[in-house]
């Protein structure tokens, strides 16, 4: 307690620069709640991972990719999609790429442990006969919330792999509320789909830390807040990458308070 | 046996039932095909109400074929129920004739409470009643009545298999329930063809010799069946076409099944239904079902030269033709599902066509029981001789249907 209380004089010393008189006036206790205050932020500062850096590249994408297919919506769901997305035609999005990059991978930072624990429910919207977003990921512990924004019927599929995760199939009616699924192991690519409209799937990764990311369409992504070290970084795409456990490319990353840099390339022969 | 005035009746009923069972495979196999196996994620319900009141305006989808196939498969239950009432009503006497009746009403009845428990505790029971008549078909005067009531039990069962598939989410279950689909399928066209003039005629035709033919027709349709059930395990991995080129497999003759070939096929291949990944095993159960689809061929152009020569019954020769008709059209279908990258409407032609040749197969072998006994027996029309002569070490189960 004495070197608590020492330390918060030496504390009141640097902010404030003046000694202090305990207890002598309303206005000087006032002071001193508000510097041991400071103090305590100080501290919390230097403790939690503020100087961590985000981890950012491209993905880029090798080689041509195959055409996308349409799919074969039926007339309410070509209706409810053309509401949604004026002007665009319902397709795959198998291999999503703009300016040689490559969207929807997963860029994970592999063995990393701690991180927050997650305060948000993970959100898929179901838009027009489609899954919104198509690829994404969530923080194990990350409640998944499934959403109808659509007139039409779904049931909601879920086909995971891992052993723990357990298969279900629920009914959503239009403008249902949510359905929540609380997976408990992590999973990559963990398939949701529609089993009354046949092209409608939708793939979440559970990842048991928050250092990961899904590339945009450019392939460009930033893993927020890392904390400094050397690491594993991979990245993984659903399609390229097909197999018993999904195996991506990998590469270290060193990361600083500035952050880290890391770039992939993913071949398609 | 006199026939009853209300015979032909009675056939045509079965006839009628025979085919809206075949309907209801056709709409089965479309629910497979089209991959909407799930559209529907509750049952007995639908959606959380009472199938038969759904509305009509929500059969969307993929719940159009999974709810109508409901709706068929409740319509296919129905008419076995009158049909067994009927056939039982013909031939039960005493307190037997009750307990029958008994037996279909309270079944009726459990279906009408549509709760999961009802219907599991209904088929568990009826396998019982299963097993039960098929026990007494071994002896009974009258096992065409058996039979029938068999064809009830299995109805329910089924029923229930059926939905089982959906809220246990087993592929398992979907497979078994396809097969029991074909048998109960055959059962219905074994009743419909000894309830006809045909089946009499059969009998009081001339004396003709068939030396190996039963049991060759008998063991090519055990082929055939074993085929639909490699077909139906194919198509409820989901997974697609496993070898998408016909005749030859990835371009050969046999296709490689390394981890890096797998990885590679399902990479490259784009298809909006997203199935499950192929594996090694399911390019290796393609393949079985192409080789064994070989053998029938085979087989069943063996069974032609075979009725011509060991039996001089135009009636077998004529049928073994048809049969290899109905298999060549049959291989036909399996090359366009390939052709068509498993067009969910010929992928289900081939299904039914499949459930034809395999009912094709068993009607044939019990006809040559039939013609076979008329010959051996020696003896007038209709008398039946006797059994341990008749069976010749094949299952009596399907020579004991000629008594009726
Ligand atoms: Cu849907």
């Amino acid at each position: 307690m004495k070197l608590f209380t020492k330390s918060l004089r030496a504390v009141d010393l640097v902010l404030v620069s003046r000694p202090l008189e305990y207890g002598n006036s309303q206005k000087t206790k006032r002071e001193h709640m508000k510097n041991w205050l400071i103090a305590v932020a100080v501290m919390a500062a230097v403790a939690s991972p503020l100087k961590a850096g985000d981890v950012t590249g491209k993905v880029s994408l090798e080689g041509d990719r195959p055409a996308e297919l349409n799919l074969p919506l039926d007339p309410s769901c070509g209706a409810a999609f053309k509401k949604f997305n004026p002007g665009k035609k319902p397709k795959t999005r198998f291999y999503v790429s703009e300016k040689g990059g490559l969207g929807d991978v997963l860029v994970v930072i592999n063995g990393i442990k701690g991180g927050k624990a997650p305060t948000k429910p993970h959100v898929i919207d179901q838009r027009g006969c489609e899954y919104l977003p198509y690829v994404s990921a969530a923080q194990l512990g990350q409640v998944i919330h499934v959403l109808n924004s659509d007139p039409a019927l779904h049931n909601v599929h879920t086909q995971p792999r891992e052993a723990g995760n357990a298969e279900k199939n629920l009914a959503q009616l239009p403008n249902g509320p949510a359905i929540k699924f609380d997976y408990q192991k992590a999973e990559r690519f963990l398939k949701f789909k529609c089993d009354v409209h046949p092209w409608m799937y939708a793939y979440v990764s559970l990842v048991p830390h928050q250092y990961f990311a899904i590339t945009k369409a450019d392939g460009s992504f930033s893993v927020k807040d890392v904390p400094p070290g050397e690491y594993e970084i991979e990245a993984v795409h659903r399609k390229v990458h097909t197999g018993a456990n999904y195996k991506g490319v990998k590469q270290k990353v060193k990361v600083s308070a500035a952050g880290g840099k890391a770039d992939f390339t993913i071949k398609l022969q | 046996m006199a026939d009853a005035p209300n015979n032909k009746a009675l056939h045509r009923f079965a006839v009628l039932t025979a085919l809206t069972t075949l309907a209801l495979i056709g709409l089965g196999g479309m629910v497979t095909s089209k991959g909407v196996g799930m559209a529907v994620p509750d049952w007995p319900t639908t959606y959380g109400q009472n199938m038969f009141l759904f509305p009509v305006g929500q059969w969307v989808g993929g719940i159009l074929y999974e709810h109508s196939h409901r709706l068929l498969g409740s319509l296919v239950g129905l008419l076995t129920a009158i049909m067994a009432c009927w056939f039982w009503g013909r031939h039960a006497r005493g307190y037997a004739k009750w307990l029958g009746f008994g037996w279909v009403t309270l079944g009726l009845g459990l279906i009408g409470v549509r709760t999961q428990g009802a219907f599991v505790a209904l088929a568990s029971v009826s396998l019982l009643v299963v097993i039960f008549c098929a026990f007494k078909l071994r002896m009974a005067k009258e096992p065409i009545m058996w039979w029938a009531m068999l064809a009830y039990s299995l109805v329910l069962i089924q029923g229930t298999l059926g939905g089982l598939r959906v809220t246990q989410m087993k592929d398992e279950i979907g497979i078994i329930h396809g097969t029991i689909a074909q048998l109960f399928f055959l059962l219905i066209c074994v009743l419909a063809l000894v309830t006809s003039r045909f089946w009499k005629r059969v009998s009081e035709q001339d004396s003709v010799e068939v030396g190996g033919l039963r049991k060759l027709f008998l063991g090519v349709s055990l082929v055939i069946l074993l085929q639909l059930v490699l077909g139906a395990s194919m198509r409820h991995q989901h997974a697609g076409l496993a070898v998408p080129d016909f005749p030859l497999a990835y371009g050969k003759v046999w296709p490689k099944t390394d981890a890096k070939f797998i990885a590679k096929i399902n990479r490259e291949r784009m298809d909006p239904r997203e199935f499950n990944e192929i594996t090694a095993g399911d390019i290796h159960l393609h393949m079985t079902h192409r080789l064994v689809a070989c053998s029938i061929l085979g087989l069943v152009i063996w069974c032609c030269i075979a009725a011509r020569k060991e039996s001089k019954s135009p009636l077998l020769v004529k049928g073994a033709d048809l049969w290899l008709g109905l298999i060549c059209v049959q291989a036909i279908l399996g090359a366009s599902t390939i052709w068509s990258n498993k067009s969910a409407e010929i992928a289900t032609l081939h299904v039914a066509t499949g459930a034809i040749c395999l009912v094709w197969g068993g009607l044939l072998t019990i006809l040559a029981f039939r013609v076979s006994r008329v010959v051996r027996s020696d003896q007038p029309p209709g008398v039946v001789v006797n059994p341990e002569d008749r069976t010749n070490g094949v299952d009596p189960l399907l020579v004991s249907v000629p008594t009726f």
